[in-house]
């Protein structure tokens, strides 16, 4: 029962991110979504992950937007800016190809025998035995992909005089 | 816990990328953008979660760690970029960036 | 004696390949002395090799090498000789040393004197090559090359595009003829088997019944050659315009040498001819078509080398009609004093030219009797022959032994005999009317220059030979000198009416024809020396000039031919600019340029296209792996 009610307002939230005017909204409907998938997750019999989905997804990831939409300092104009772009008739093409999309998995899906999920607990201890065994490898390769993102994230986000001109120089 | 079937944490999973890849497709907006391709590897870890859970083994999980490191990595880049390119072009809207037609 | 016949046009031939090498480098003397000597020792050659021929006048063949031999078809270098080709032979490099001659003093100041006796010496080879040659295949290598000197010749001034236009017209007409001779050669190759002359006329009387298709066929389209290289009706227009050369080449190449290949070719075929009766008629028909025609033009040209031109036409139309009833001695009778008098004709007029400042009006001229006696004395001389005024002149005799065979021929001959004779009083009168306004009268444009020995002696010995020549053959009322055809007999059949003894009818055409051609004299006389009114007031009314101007264009086929076969080849060139085929290739390209413009269009640079392409084709991706 719990899991149809997170699963409905997962989704629900998860529309209003894609049609809403305001980013800060979409923000907000979008940290919604995460929370309701978490509890989704610990419906599910995990709740390593759904602890992880609230500690990083919903609360690094979506803080980082935030940080960001600050900068920016976007206001009234972008409401205005995204109401002149969302026409009508832009939701077709898109709509069109997700439904036919989710026909697909849906026959995929149908196709297949109804199995009942068991809904064993699995303990977060299972998940550390898991990481530092058979998938040790993954999780180098996971922390060395953070680290080339850390690096490049604070490349890009350099704004000194010497990246500007390296830019100016560019342009000729 | 209460037996969930397996189909219908799938059929979430998909709707969820079903709407994110809306998202990707019909937003200007770099930044909802980017949000919309959150939503679809969100999506995809709910996919690895259900399937772990139906086997009830921790493999799941893992996969869903692996993801969430990728997606944070990916947002981070990706906004460090979105903040360069709102400096060049003064605007975040995503057809801005098309100097490289043909 | 006999082995010097390959030297002939050898000689010619050299002093092209010496002049072409050094291309003007040489000192005048030199290139004169090679240009003109090499032609002279031609006619050197060509009178010892007669002289022996007619000692002992049996034809022969001498075939230098073999040419090409793929399997069927052997034509070698060869040459024949027998009496046909060998007057043909020592005609041709006579008056051309003559002219040679004539040249070296007439073209001294010209810068493109050396080009001037390459291109010459390259003729008179060719036209050697083209008398002489043993077979069909060496005769068209003859044929294609004075064709080929012609159109160099025509535009020897090349730097006004007037006289390139006329040299490409020259070409461009006789190139018709040269392709209908080209279809016939193929015809009687394939169906007879050799292009040896001599085989071919045996093979053609045992297998080819008279008056079947396939010799019609083959005669017919060395007819159209002939046509085209002796420029008569409907290929004729290209003659006068080719007036734009220098005064030695129409005398050489369009009077006296080329222009009468034709003539060669059809006495030399003469056994094919026999044997299409339908193509020999029309060979006389067309014949006196043409020396109407070309008679009545003459009448009113103004430019005196083209009075000369249509003039030539004119008597080459006699020796086709000749051709045409069968007297084929008498053409080549015609042949010889033509070339004697139409050549004294162009050099005297070329005198006149060029001592007027290259004035071509004749009705700018005028009194040049006095200035000019050597011209005046040459000119008066050829006219007379062309004029054909009775028994002082060969003209006389030639046209004369013409009429008569036409008079005696089948059912046309009346006919034909009537336009001869109406040919011969516009001969005369055109002729003269151009003696009496450049010669006599007052006198309106003073000559300047002198004319050395180099001009007049040429000038001489063709005035002899003008007066003299006619003397080999005499009728029998008259004297009875039977020598020229009886020299022809060896090689041409007798003709079908041979010139009999005292027969009153004969002696009645030769006094018609006598008295026609003074009558001519006579009526130029009164109209352009006398000039009465009413004849001045006829002349001006609006029919006449009318017709004056139809005439004098040529009887407006120059207008017809560029109505009915010039524009509509323009026309098909111009719409067929972008050339339909290549379209098709082209049209692969742009099609392919199409495709890229098109694809580039999907290169819009916006990032939710891309990914809506993603998208696509992974649900096309999905689609494939969960459907099949």
């Amino acid at each position: 029962m719990a899991f149809y009610i997170a699963a409905a307002v997962a989704v629900l939230a998860t529309a209003l991110v894609i049609i809403n005017l305001n980013v800060v909204h979409a923000l907000l409907c979008l940290v919604t979504s995460f929370l309701a998938v978490a509890i989704v997750f610990y419906v599910l019999g995990a709740p390593f992950a759904a602890a992880l989905e609230v500690i990083v997804y919903a609360g690094a990831i979506m803080v980082l937007f935030v940080f960001v939409l600050i900068m920016l300092n976007t206001g009234g104009a972008a409401i205005q800016q995204e109401r002149h772009w969302l026409t009508r008739w832009i939701w077709v093409g898109p709509i069109g190809f997700s439904a036919i999309l989710l026909g697909e998995f849906v026959y995929l899906l149908w196709r297949v025998p109804v199995t009942a999920a068991s809904g064993a607990l699995v303990q977060p201890r299972q998940v550390g035995a898991l990481l530092f065994g058979p998938y040790l490898l993954g999780v180098e390769l996971a922390s060395m992909l953070l680290l080339a993102g850390l690096v490049g994230a604070y490349h890009l986000g350099r704004t000194d005089r010497k990246g500007a001109n390296e830019h100016g120089g560019k342009k000729q | 816990m209460s037996v969930v079937l397996m189909q219908h944490a799938l059929l979430l999973a998909m709707v969820l990328f079903a709407l994110g890849t809306i998202g990707v497709l019909m937003r200007r907006n770099l930044i909802v953008m980017l949000m919309s391709i959150e939503i679809m590897l969100n999506a995809a870890g709910l996919a690895f979660i259900a399937a772990g859970s139906r086997w009830g083994q921790a493999d799941g999980q893992v996969m869903f760690i692996l993801i969430l490191a990728l997606a944070a990595a990916e947002v981070a880049v990706g906004l460090a970029l979105i903040l360069r390119l709102y400096q060049r072009l003064g605007t975040l809207d995503a057809d801005a960036a098309n100097q490289m037609r043909g | 004696m006999l082995s010097p016949l390959a030297f002939i046009p050898a000689f010619p031939l050299l002093g092209f390949a010496i002049l072409f090498v050094t291309a003007g480098l040489l000192p005048k003397r030199c290139i004169t002395t090679i240009g003109v000597g090499s032609v002279g020792i031609a006619a050197i050659l060509a009178l010892i090799v007669m002289v022996a021929f007619l000692g002992a006048p049996k034809p022969y063949t001498e075939v230098v090498w073999t040419w090409i031999a793929v399997s069927g078809l052997t034509p070698h270098v060869g040459f024949y000789l027998d009496a046909l080709s060998g007057l043909m032979m020592l005609v041709v490099a006579f008056v051309s040393f003559l002219i040679h001659l004539y040249s070296a003093e007439f073209m001294s100041t010209d810068e493109g004197y050396s080009r001037y006796f390459a291109y010459m010496n390259l003729f008179v080879a060719s036209m050697l090559v083209l008398v002489l040659a043993d077979n069909l295949l060496f005769l068209y290598l003859g044929w294609e090359g004075v064709g080929l000197c012609s159109y160099l010749l025509i535009g020897f001034w090349y730097r006004d595009p007037a006289n390139g236009l006329a040299a490409r017209k020259a070409f461009v007409v006789t190139r018709v003829g040269d392709t209908a001779m080209a279809i016939g050669l193929f015809v009687l190759f394939t169906n007879l088997g050799t292009l040896d002359i001599q085989p071919l006329m045996q093979h053609a009387v045992a297998h080819w019944p008279v008056g079947s298709t396939l010799p019609i066929v083959a005669a017919a389209l060395l007819l159209g050659g002939a046509l085209g290289k002796s420029a008569q009706l409907p290929l004729q227009t290209w003659l006068p315009d080719a007036m734009a050369g220098p005064t030695p080449v129409s005398a050489l190449i369009h009077a006296a040498t080329m222009v009468t290949a034709g003539v060669y070719l059809i006495a030399r075929m003469h056994v094919l001819y026999g044997l299409a009766p339908p193509v020999q008629t029309a060979v006389a028909v067309i014949g006196a078509l043409t020396l109407l025609l070309a008679g009545f033009s003459a009448l009113n040209q103004t430019d005196l080398k083209r009075i000369l031109a249509y003039s030539t036409i004119s008597q080459i139309g006699y020796m086709f009609l000749a051709l045409g009833v069968g007297a084929w001695s008498a053409a080549i009778f015609h042949f010889m004093t033509h070339a004697f008098f139409k050549a004294l004709l162009f050099l005297s007029a070329g005198v006149v030219v060029q001592r007027l400042g290259e004035e071509h009006d004749i009705f700018k001229m005028g009194g040049l009797r006095g200035r000019l006696p050597l011209a005046f004395w040459t000119f008066l001389i050829g006219s007379i022959s062309l004029a054909a005024l009775p028994l002082i002149d060969a003209g006389f005799y030639s046209k004369d032994l013409i009429l008569w065979e036409a008079w005696s021929d089948g059912t046309l001959g009346p006919w034909l005999w009537a336009a001869g004779l109406i040919g011969a009083l516009l001969t005369a009168i055109y002729i003269f009317r151009a003696v009496f306004v450049v010669f006599f009268g007052p006198l309106k444009l003073e000559p300047t220059g002198l004319t050395g020995l180099r001009i007049a002696i040429p000038l001489v010995v063709l005035s002899i030979l003008a007066l003299v020549a006619g003397f080999v053959e005499i009728p029998p009322y008259l004297g009875n000198v039977p020598a020229f055809s009886q020299f022809m007999q060896s090689s041409l059949p007798a003709p079908p009416a041979p010139v009999s003894a005292g027969s009153i009818l004969e002696l009645m055409l030769s006094a018609s024809a006598a008295v026609v051609a003074v009558l001519g004299v006579g009526i130029a006389y009164i109209a352009f020396r006398r000039r009465p009114a009413f004849l001045e007031a006829l002349v001006r009314s609006p029919a006449c000039l009318a017709l004056q101007h139809f005439w004098e264009t040529g009887w407006g086929l120059d207008w017809l031919y560029d109505r009915a076969v010039v524009r509509p080849f323009l026309w098909v060139a111009r719409i067929d600019q972008g050339d339909v085929i290549d379209r098709f290739y082209s049209g692969l390209a742009s099609l392919s340029q199409a495709a890229y413009r098109q694809l580039s269009e999907s290169e819009t640079g916006r990032v939710r296209r891309y990914a809506t392409g993603i998208t696509a084709g992974s649900i096309v991706l999905i689609a494939i792996l969960v459907f099949a």
